[in-house]
């Protein structure tokens, strides 16, 4: 028995041993591998490709190495000789401080760039770690405004913030109740509680009353949340003219499917960064649910060639063109054009080429790039709509494709 | 104060809620009551049921309450299997090996499934996904009306099966007193991986029965495998009557918590009633005094 647990012992020891020196070579040894030949761009992508936001998570990556190979198919980095982009792959797991970990060891590695983290939570821990080692970052998707206004000169973010998106979402539901006769006087805000949800629907409690509707209850709820019944039930029983999500996609679906069995009854679904509404999956999946629901959300230019080219490519590819896939898809493509840019891979160069960035090859409704204290000045929502099956967009009047239907008919 | 008109609607969730947690907790309480495996693969596996349901529904059209002919007998191959081939050779009979065996087992099948599947989430689209009976003013989704009388009906028949058969007599038999089973011919090894693929074949019910009216991700598991847990230890481990009972209470009182003290905080009550059946009936509602 104690021979046993002596053997034992010694295996571990030994492959510890082995782990470290391997883990060594792999820090050390793998940079002068890549040294011989041209050198690649090496970009990390940090995602939470497992976990609870995991499809999200995995949409995000897709979409970013999309763009890394349209770029390296394109001739690469041209002012560095054509180097190619290198994707390193990190996943969070959906927590910061994984997310942390995996800067930690990129930037261990020699990254050039990192694009991350898609929650905003995750992306204000990758965003600080990197900021450590003054390595360029690029937020993809997390929407805090805490990520930009900690000063953080490697911090950038191409899409809007927060505080744009509840203030637009706010102006333009205001728009859309008046032309239609203010039917809409209450509302509930049903939220997931970490920092997107919770600070959505703070946001939007302190500015609809502003706009003369009022918010008669906020409801908070965990991830995963596996019934929906009792939230649904308070709806009912409140009968608010708007319902207001603010959650992730598989919480939406089964809300939404939720309320269609307890025959809620509203004026409108209206959703601020709803993790379905603007979703060809959702609408694919449950295209009766989704009719109708109106969204505010990252959305891409629908009279943008560049765009809908890159939508086709994506649903060629089997994906599901959601804001995750176009999001990450510009973060890559926005840090590359300043790296072609700057024609150097030193941080310091890279970093003072995104901050003076005018990029205008996006697709999105934002006009050239304008960044202000690493925020993208001319990035903002759309508002869309679930129509006939399709997603249209309603809001702003320039790039509509679509009128808005209010109040809901069916 | 929520009024009447939905705390009912709410309470009848609860227990239909329950019974499906209760299903899930059967095959558990099978394999940790009455075999002490920790089986912390549970939860993967039960994924793994689920994503067989939901490939017979999309890929050849099967209605996942047909599937009930499939999915469970299949999953109690995989279960015996498992015991088998991979559970029972790697642990060597030993509480702390089998602990770790199941978790690396959940390790590999999650990641098999990102990997095969990746992490969308899938849904089964069937005529009756919306479908509602009123009962008391309350809505109650058809699926999940199902669910309630088919965990019934699995507790009943787990129960027949232990109590009723040779097989049962054998594991009770087994879980007992392992040796003098042997000694009088058992075949532990047999019966241990019998009694894990029953318990499989439990999930493969709660599969069917389940995705009508949820969602399947590489991570669905994590969100029932503790409450598996805690209604084993609720119910008294090994007994069908308390994993039953005990998943309508805890369905019940996540379902009032939420209502009571919002949809974040009314988890907390699962764990207060855990920690006081701990303190003051460690064996469980209907468990025997060890």
């Amino acid at each position: 028995m104690t021979g046993e647990t002596k053997r034992r012992g010694v295996d571990r020891r030994q492959f510890i041993a082995t782990g470290a020196a391997a883990l060594g070579l792999g820090i050390t040894g793998f940079p002068a591998v890549l040294r011989a030949e041209a050198t690649p761009v090496k970009i990390g992508l940090i995602h939470p490709v497992s976990g609870f936001i995991a499809f999200s998570g995995t949409q995000c990556r897709e979409g970013a190495q999309m763009a890394i190979a349209d770029i390296n198919a394109a001739g690469g980095i041209k002012s560095l000789g054509g180097a190619k982009l290198e994707a390193v792959l990190g996943d969070s797991q959906g927590k910061p401080e994984i997310g942390a970990a995996e800067v930690t060891k990129m930037v261990e590695g020699g990254i050039h760039g990192i694009v991350a983290g898609y929650a905003s939570s995750i992306s204000l821990a990758t965003s600080q770690e990197a900021a450590k080692s003054n390595t360029p970052h690029v937020v993809d998707v997390g929407v805090s405004d805490q990520i930009v206004s900690r000063g953080l000169a490697n911090t950038f973010r191409f899409s809007p913030g927060y505080g744009k998106i509840a203030q637009f979402a706010v102006d333009n539901l205001d728009k859309i109740n008046q032309s239609a006769g203010s039917p809409a006087k209450t509302a509930m805000i049903i939220h997931e509680e970490s920092l997107f949800g919770t600070g959505t629907a703070k946001l939007l409690s302190e500015k609809l009353p502003e706009k003369g509707i009022e918010v008669i209850e906020v409801i908070k709820h965990a991830n995963p949340t596996r019934d929906f019944t009792n939230i649904v039930l308070q709806i009912k029983a409140k009968k608010p003219d708007l319902i207001i999500p603010a959650n992730y996609y598989n919480e939406y679906v089964l809300l939404a499917r939720t309320m269609r069995q307890q025959k809620v009854e509203a004026k409108g679904i209206y959703s601020v960064l709803g993790g379905a509404a603007s979703s060809y999956k959702f609408v694919k999946e449950f295209p009766e649910a989704a009719e109708q629901i109106m969204d505010c959300n990252h959305w891409f230019d629908p009279t943008s060639d560049v765009a809908l080219a890159r939508k086709k490519a994506a649903e060629d590819k089997g994906l599901f063109y959601t804001y995750e896939v176009f999001l990450a898809y510009n973060a890559v493509a926005f840090l590359a054009d300043a790296i072609e840019r700057a024609g150097s891979t030193e941080k310091d160069a890279i970093i003072a080429a995104m901050a003076a960035s005018t990029w205008d090859g996006h697709g999105m409704p934002y006009g050239p790039t304008k960044m202000v204290d690493g925020q993208n000045e001319g990035a903002q929502p759309v508002n869309t709509q679930v129509l006939n099956g399709d997603i249209e967009v309603i809001y702003p009047e320039e790039f509509a494709s679509a009128k808005p239907v209010f109040p809901m008919t069916m | 104060m929520p009024d009447l008109a939905i705390i009912v609607p709410s309470l009848l969730n609860g227990l239909t809620t329950g019974a499906l947690y209760a299903l899930i907790a059967l095959g558990l309480t099978l394999i940790y009551g009455v075999l002490h495996i920790i089986n912390f693969a549970h939860g993967a596996l039960l994924m793994v049921g689920l994503y067989a349901v939901w490939f017979l529904n999309t890929r050849l059209g099967i209605d996942p309450y047909v599937a009930l002919l499939i999915v469970p007998p299949a999953m109690f191959v995989l279960g015996y299997g498992l015991q088998r081939g991979i559970i029972g050779r790697a642990s060597h009979g030993r509480d702390e090996n089998i602990l770790l065996v199941t978790l690396g087992l959940s390790i590999v099948i999650e990641n098999l499934a990102l990997y095969f599947f990746r992490s969308d989430t899938r849904i089964v689209d069937t005529p009756y996904s919306f479908e509602t009976v009123e009962f008391l003013g309350a809505f109650l989704p058809l699926p999940k009306v199902i669910a309630f009388f088919g965990a019934l009906i699995s507790a009943a028949a787990l129960w027949l099966v232990m109590s009723k058969t040779d097989l049962g007599r054998a594991i009770r038999a087994i879980a007992r007193e392992r040796k003098g089973a042997q000694l009088v011919g058992i075949n532990a090894d047999h019966v241990y991986a019998m009694s894990f693929g029953l318990g499989i074949a439990c999930l493969g019910v709660a599969a069917c029965l389940l995705l009508p009216s949820y969602y399947v991700t590489p991570s669905v598991g994590h969100g029932f495998v503790l409450i598996a847990f805690t209604i084993v230890v609720l119910g008294g481990m090994g007994s069908f009557v308390g994993a039953l009972i005990g998943g309508l209470i805890i369905g019940v009182v996540e379902a009032l918590g939420g209502l009571f003290l919002g949809e974040s905080l009314g988890q907390i009550g699962i764990f207060v009633i855990f920690i006081l059946v701990l303190m003051f009936r460690p064996q469980g509602l209907l468990g025997h005094k060890v």
